[in-house]
């Protein structure tokens, strides 16, 4: 390596001395500066009271909570992202309400009458095609039901999108007449319908009265039981909303007894049939002593006897006399 | 003596405290290694009759939960030496325990190896005034042994009866209602320097944990590694630890005498550093790896690799023959066993019934150990390991564990101590009712 000396500098110098050149360093090995293992005192505290179970659960059950808590108050604090949170819902909901497969395109009525059809029709609260889930199926069943007409329905979604309604409705067997109109009534005495007057339905029996409908199972039996005077039958009419007066034309009345009322009128059927009592003249056919029936005469038959024992006539024609004259043959019958 | 009652009384009501919250901790403070123990005590209803579990003096009642131990610091001949690496050690091995056990451990048993353990013998004696023994009699024959002079800051450790005689029955081991005039009982009391103690009780304190007690080292791994009949025909447990080398004396399943060698294994190892010119750390590898104390021929041919980390490639590189790792060791372990003899000779072991030696702790585990003791402390010499407890982990049953493991024992069914008898009434300031009560028994 001549490059590295310098040439010009003499060799061989004896005064010259060895190059003072320093010991190598001892390779050092590299200081690992070595962890203390021991925790510190803080540390130390730390770590046992971590281990208390009061702190144990506060720190892994309360603070997870409490934040999540606070983090979802504190998001749901803003109106909008409170609307806008239950838009979403609402969305999905409506979403999946609205499916194909849940929606409702037509209603069936079976076994209604025109007018009913329509009363259903338009009791739906919401228009078709609808979600099933719109459709309470339990409250329109019950709205329906408090339509007089409609003894039972059963209602059900069907495959396919159907809501079957299948109606029975209620048969009106007999007519009442009551101080605010006239109304068909059922079999157990529910309205039915209005009616405008009593020529509407010609064929079926009249009852009147107040609190008829409540009895008018016994009115039905009671007709059934009319028989033979039934082409004489002009209503059967409620007293005192305790018993029944069997109407006749001309005038005439069966007064019937609270209880065993059907067994009263085939007695007096019994009488007329075997002393044709009904074509005298007899106003009234007093049954409400079981055992012992009561006629009123009719005026001209009163008159009639007053003739033959020489008493004075009842007039006729005059009301007020009317009225006294029965007052007092009343009086005369009770002494 | 009534503030040693008191304070050993105390300490007696946290170790009852900590037994009913079921979790306690034992600690072994070595010189060479700390060792914790946390102990779960399920109570007596865990096992069934059926399972074949006897009681087995409580040590069914409890199971480790947790283990932990680590290297010592600040620690010289089992005292404490520097308190605030000791209280790291304390702190480190305890955190790990409570780790492994998953619970927080409060109440902590410690016991100390060195601090130059006296032994004395005493004897009491009275008269009975009922002629039977009561429990008062009992406290009264134990308070009446003389005390003779332990010295300045001389701290009593253990202070057990070991001995009661009724008259001239002797041998009794609870003479509760025995007739008989005159009571005498032979107590062994166990002294420790005052200061250690203090240092050891403080550096606890500092860790947050209370002191339900402490016990002497050697004591404890005597309780470890003795079985039931060498208690109960006399025996000597030598537990070879790092610092100290402890001593101590059993006979009816009592200990009559515990003594401490102040050197142990460390010294070993300082040896092999010195005569090898290795560091601490490699001299400590070379004697638990290739130490022993009996050369064979075959030791001059095996060659130890010495190793190290000084940075010179020279010195790294040494190796030795096994047989002269050997020559460093042996004549320090025949050291450490002629001090163990002569303490053993101090103690008259030659004129016990049964002269059995069982070699405990760190140091027992040097191969041929047990030759070569036969040939200092007598013929019958054996190793011990410790107890099996339930739950230990098998790391823990090496017999260096087995101060810790007679802790444990010592915990679930400890001794009866002199502060475990009631006050006698005499002593109680000012006359208390007490002793109106008995003057009334007496004289009506």
């Amino acid at each position: 390596m001549q490059g590295l000396n310098p040439s010009n500098r003499p060799h061989g110098d004896p005064s010259r001395h060895a190059p003072n050149r320093p010991a190598p360093a001892r390779p050092v090995a590299p200081q690992q500066r070595r962890r203390d293992p021991a925790p510190s005192r803080l540390a130390y505290r730390l770590n046992r009271l971590m281990l208390t179970p009061l702190y144990r659960r506060l720190l892994h059950v309360g603070l997870p909570a409490f934040l999540a808590v606070m983090v979802a108050g504190i998001w749901l604090s803003d109106e909008d992202r409170r609307a806008s949170l239950t838009g979403g819902i609402d969305g999905l909901v409506q979403k999946v309400q609205n499916r194909d497969e849940f929606m409702v395109r037509m209603m069936t009525i079976e076994g209604a009458s025109p007018v009913v059809d329509k009363g259903l029709r338009a009791m739906l609260p919401v228009e078709l095609p609808a979600s099933s889930f719109d459709i309470d199926l339990e409250k329109l069943r019950e709205r329906v039901l408090k339509l007089d007409a409609v003894e039972a329905i059963e209602l059900r979604i069907k495959p396919g999108g159907v809501l079957s309604a299948v109606v029975t409705e209620r048969v009106p067997v007999m007519l009442w007449r009551h101080a605010r109109g006239i109304e068909l009534l059922d079999k157990t005495g529910h309205r039915v319908a209005s009616a405008t007057s009593r020529d509407v339905r010609k064929d079926l029996p009249v009852i009147a009265g107040e609190g008829a409908d409540k009895a008018a199972a016994e009115a039905l039996a009671l007709i059934d039981a009319a028989g033979p005077i039934l082409p004489r039958l002009r209503g059967l009419e409620r007293m005192g909303e305790r018993r029944w007066d069997v109407v006749l034309d001309r005038g005439q009345r069966i007064m019937l007894p609270e209880d065993k009322a059907v067994m009263a009128l085939e007695h007096a059927i019994a009488l007329v049939r075997a002393q044709d009592l009904l074509a005298r003249d007899v106003s009234v056919v007093d049954l409400r002593m079981g055992n012992r029936p009561i006629l009123r005469l009719g005026l001209d038959a009163q008159n009639m006897l007053r003739r033959a024992r020489g008493q004075e006539e009842i007039p006729t024609g005059d009301s007020a006399d009317g009225d006294r004259a029965v007052a007092s043959n009343n009086k005369k019958k009770a002494g | 003596m009534r503030d040693l009652y008191r304070n050993q009384r105390a300490m007696r009501n946290m170790r009852r405290q900590a037994m009913q919250r079921g979790v306690i901790a034992v600690l072994d403070i070595g010189t060479s290694k700390i060792a914790c123990l946390v102990l779960q005590f399920d109570g007596p209803g865990q096992f069934r009759e059926t399972d074949g579990v006897g009681p087995m003096a409580g040590q069914s009642n409890f199971r480790v939960i947790g283990t932990a131990s680590t290297r010592s610091r600040g620690m010289r001949y089992g005292e404490i030496d520097n308190m605030a690496e000791a209280e790291r050690a304390v702190r480190t091995v305890i955190q790990s325990a409570q780790k492994v056990a998953g619970v927080r451990v409060d109440h902590i048993i410690a016991c100390i190896s060195g601090a130059r353990p006296a032994s004395y013998g005493l004897a009491g004696e009275i008269t009975l005034d009922g002629g039977k023994v009561n429990e008062e009699d009992v406290a009264s024959v134990l308070a009446a042994c003389e005390a003779p002079d332990f010295g300045r800051g001389r701290e009593v450790l253990h202070a057990q009866p070991v001995n009661f005689a009724v008259d001239n029955r002797s041998g009794l081991s609870d003479p509760r209602d025995h007739a008989g005039n005159r009571l005498a009982c032979d107590m062994h009391v166990l002294t420790i320097d005052g200061d250690a103690a203090g240092n050891l009780v403080h550096c606890i304190r500092r860790c947050d944990m209370e002191l339900a007690g402490v016990a002497s080292s050697s004591y404890a791994s005597g309780l470890a590694s003795l079985v039931e009949d060498e208690q109960e025909l006399g025996a000597a447990c030598v537990d070879l630890g790092g610092g100290t080398t402890g001593v101590s004396i059993f006979i009816k399943k009592h200990m009559i005498f515990a003594d401490a060698v102040r050197y142990g294994g460390d010294l070993i190892t300082q040896d092999i550093a010195k005569g090898l010119r290795v560091s601490h750390a490699v001299a400590e590898r070379l004697k638990t790896l290739h130490g022993g104390v009996e050369a064979t021929g075959r030791d001059d041919r095996e060659m130890i690799e010495l190793g190290g980390e000084t940075g010179d490639w020279d010195t790294d590189r040494r190796s030795v023959s096994r047989a002269d790792l050997i020559g460093i060791m042996r004549p320090r372990v025949e050291e450490i066993l002629e001090g163990v003899a002569g303490i053993l000779d101090a103690a008259g072991f030659d004129y016990m019934p049964s002269r059995q030696v069982v070699l405990t702790g760190g140091g027992s585990q040097i191969p041929g150990l047990d030759q070569l003791a036969s040939r200092i402390l007598g013929q019958n010499v054996r190793i011990g390991r410790p107890l099996r407890i339930q739950g230990l982990p098998h790391n823990a049953t090496a017999s260096a564990f087995s101060s810790a493991i007679g802790l444990a024992l010592l915990t679930a069914h400890p001794q009866d101590e002199w502060w475990d008898f009631e006050m006698p009434s005499e002593a109680y300031p000012a006359r208390s009712i007490r002793r109106a009560y008995r003057w009334f028994r007496n004289n009506w």
